[in-house]
């Protein structure tokens, strides 16, 4: 089956561990990459969940969109909660006071949680190596609080917390690289999916969940309100993100890099950046060299993963 | 859930705001946000199954004749099954009429 097409849909999991009525605002990606992480975990999944967009529009007290057990955890602790859930289960199963089973734990938190403020928390958790998955959803800002800028916000984005005018030009840091961070740990498994992609995330989950030991999924997730975009366009800016080479997708098992998706032929970076409200004050000077950067980075992912240009 | 989500109050919350009831949130009927419809065009339809991967509420359902429909209870209007249909057969009808 071509992971890329999605034409044979009707052979994915009907069933939903992540319920209609949850309050995501209109044409949520993340939402949607939240449902499809599921579809692929399956029922014997135990879901530990940091702050941020997913936590709040899932989970408002006494309902809940979850069919897992799935527990709230502060912005910095969702891994470190997960590391002793994952531990305690373990030692209940050695004692035999549970049934030896094949239980995933997940840790799920967006781009805030993930690279700012639980970055060291995911770090412990990564080097002590629990046998978890960590999902974080990157929608390149703290869009649950009105868009604030996070260290994964792209160069050039205007935010309520670094607006574009005269003397800025937004975001005048570069992304934070979380899941070259995480490769750096040296861990079984690391990989970067969107959820305009559906089969390919789905898979990369499933070999997460299999994989012994801890593994990182960095999921691409588009926020129509944050990005100012039309709602029913947030399944084409995954794509032209992935098309463009903004958000290569690829995966690094054991440390060997795989490249999952190489673009037909690879769109300009205007592609991208036209129609987003957040990138709208760029001048042409701005996006060459903005050009510039994301195929350098691109030159080195393909470098890595042995692919000629 | 027993009870509608208006009518608990807070002595009846669980210890640790502890939810016992697994995807409760379908009580909570988010299609009142709506402000445009999809509307299927069934004759038209190929019976992908496009729509429902790629609906963010989960809201498309497969009718007894093969066709996929938005569940308009749970449906945001958010128009994505219509831009995503590889045959056009959906469109965004105003709820205004």
């Amino acid at each position: 089956m071509d992971k890329f097409s999605v034409y044979s849909a009707r052979l994915v999991d009907k069933t939903e561990n992540f319920t209609s009525g949850h309050r995501a605002c209109q044409g949520c990606a993340e939402a949607l990459a939240v449902r499809h992480v599921m579809k692929a975990l399956g029922r014997d999944t135990i879901v530990a969940m940091s702050t941020g967009c997913m936590e709040i529009i899932s989970s408002p007290l006494p309902l809940t969109s979850w069919k897992v057990p799935w527990i709230h955890n502060a912005f910095e602790n969702s891994s470190a909660v997960i590391s002793g859930v994952e531990a305690g289960m373990k030692a209940m199963m050695r004692k035999g006071k549970l049934p030896q089973k094949k239980i995933n734990f997940v840790a799920m938190g967006g781009d805030g949680s993930t690279a700012d403020i639980g970055m060291g928390q995911l770090s412990g958790a990564l080097e002590r190596g629990h046998d978890f998955v960590y999902v974080c959803y990157d929608n390149e800002a703290y869009m649950n609080t009105g868009i604030q800028r996070s260290s994964s916000t792209p160069y050039g984005a205007s935010t309520t917390t670094s607006p574009a005018g005269k003397l800025s030009i937004g975001q005048h840091t570069q992304k934070k690289n979380m899941a070259q961070i995480a490769v750096a740990h040296n861990i079984p498994y690391v990989a970067t999916a969107c959820s305009s992609y559906p089969f390919d995330l789905m898979d990369k989950v499933k070999r997460a969940a299999e994989t012994p030991g801890a593994a990182y999924i960095h999921v691409l997730s588009v926020c129509p309100t944050g990005w100012r975009i039309p709602t029913e366009d947030a399944i084409k800016y995954g794509r032209l993100a992935v098309d463009s080479c903004v958000f290569p997708l690829y995966e690094v098992i054991n440390g060997e890099y795989k490249l999952s998706y190489k673009p037909y032929k690879k769109l300009p970076l205007t592609e991208y950046l036209k129609g987003q409200g957040r990138f709208r004050h760029l001048t042409e000077t701005d996006i060459r060299h903005i050009q510039e950067q994301v195929d350098r980075d691109y030159a080195k992912i393909l470098k890595l993963c042995g692919e000629g240009k | 859930m027993a009870k509608p989500m208006d009518k608990i109050t807070w002595q009846e919350i669980e210890t640790g705001s502890v939810v016992l009831e697994i995807g409760s949130a379908r009580q909570y009927e988010t299609g009142s946000w709506r402000s445009e419809r999809p509307v299927v065009n069934a004759a038209q339809c190929i019976k992908c199954g496009v729509c429902w991967l790629f609906c963010p509420d989960s809201c498309v359902k497969q009718a007894a004749d093969g066709h996929f429909e938005a569940d308009l209870t749970y449906c945001k209007g958010c128009g994505i099954c219509a831009k995503e249909c590889p045959v056009g057969c959906i469109k965004m009808v105003s709820e205004e009429g």
